[in-house]
């Protein structure tokens, strides 16, 4: 087969089938590139998801290209981004075309008058997952909350927040904090 | 505002979230939102939250769904019709992706080698908790009058906010499957409201 778009069909299929996005589809391109595939070894799979994690952008985006890149050179990650990225795109179009014609009917702004809550609340919830993988503690758990209050109530993009705060993390690390080496 | 410079803005708007938008799909929901709803009111918070819905019901990454989700209803809000839309979903997509492959470069060659290096490991010190306020400002900004309605409309007021605490609680301490979630409350909804 056409190495190309065995590649595409593969990522097409991930990017198909994964719900949730994002991290739900680390275990599906696992099984198929480390364990079907064999294209990549599970240990370099790993740092591919740890570069792709750490990388800004679309994670499953870039793991995708990451691995294209790996397979095949440019053209290769190009083939597998494509691959990702075309189910949701071809979906979300759809439902945009219709759900405009949908959405001044009565009942349908019932289901998403409940819906609306519950999609804070599962917005709100990785916020506490999340502070617990990056060991928030209490002397750090500042942070967060200035951030959080500078971008909601004072309007400040969150990109000079990630700015300041990767500038903060050096200068704290180089100069309060100094490493061994 | 004109065709070509809304088609010019979804671009930049959506390659800057593409370019900083460190910690996954969630984390750039607050990037979006600062600019889609706050700045430019392409969307109100209202469809904003419907489109996190829909992404979550559908395959496929929330930063590649909202993109595209927020590309063709600009446009169509803008008065552009439904095949301009597609041209503005296509460009906001796009845009987003973009500065993966730009980044590809930068990163197989320079993040690969140096990934244990101190100063790649000091910025991320400093990233890690940042992305969490910037998950937390986008849940701080949903609780919006649109999404919850005001305590002057008390049926709705109290439902809304119940059904928000039994979202989160059944997600944070019983892992209940999102989309289940979804489900029963759009349920709960459709018989209550």
């Amino acid at each position: 087969m056409n190495p190309y778009f065995d590649c595409f069909r593969t990522f097409f299929r991930i990017g198909l089938f994964t719900i949730g996005g994002g991290y739900a589809m680390i275990p599906l391109i696992e099984a198929d590139v480390v364990e079907r595939k064999h294209w990549v070894k599970k240990e370099e799979f790993l740092d591919l998801v740890a570069i792709a994690q750490s990388a800004p952008g679309v994670f499953a985006v870039n793991l995708s290209i990451f691995i294209g890149q790996r397979l095949l050179g440019t053209r290769g990650s190009v083939v597998c981004a494509l691959g990702t990225i075309l189910p949701s795109f071809l979906i979300i179009l759809v439902i945009a075309l219709f759900f405009s014609q949908f959405q001044h009917i009565a009942w349908v702004q019932s289901v998403f008058k409940g819906i609306r809550p519950a999609v804070v609340a599962l917005i709100a919830v990785p916020v506490f997952k999340m502070a617990r993988t990056a060991r928030i503690t209490r002397t750090t758990i500042w942070i967060p909350i200035c951030c959080a209050l500078l971008i909601a109530l004072f309007g400040l993009s969150p990109i000079y927040v990630i700015l300041a705060a990767g500038a903060g993390g050096y200068f704290y690390g180089r100069f309060i904090e100094p490493t061994d080496e | 505002m004109t065709l070509f410079s809304l088609l010019v803005q979804l671009f930049i708007t959506f390659f800057k979230i593409g370019m900083f938008g460190f910690g996954g799909g969630y984390a750039m929901l607050s990037m979006i939102q600062a600019d889609v709803v706050t700045r430019y009111g392409w969307l109100t918070s209202g469809q904003f939250t419907d489109i996190v819905a829909i992404s979550q019901m559908t395959p496929g990454p929330i930063g590649i769904n909202s993109a595209t989700y927020v590309g063709y209803t600009s446009m169509v809000t803008a008065g552009y019709g439904h095949a301009w839309g597609v041209v503005g979903s296509f460009t906001a997509t796009l845009a987003v992706v973009l500065p993966s492959f730009l980044l590809m470069w930068l990163l197989s060659k320079f993040l690969l080698r140096h990934k244990n290096h101190p100063i790649v490991e000091q910025v991320f010190t400093g990233l890690r908790p940042a992305v969490v306020g910037l998950l937390m400002a986008a849940a701080f900004m949903l609780l919006t009058r649109e999404n919850f309605a005001t305590p002057s409309q008390p049926w709705q007021f109290y439902i809304s906010c119940f059904l928000f605490g039994v979202a989160f609680v059944g997600s944070y301490c019983y892992r209940i499957n999102p989309i289940a979630l979804i489900v029963a409350c759009g349920a709960a909804g459709w018989l209550l409201f």
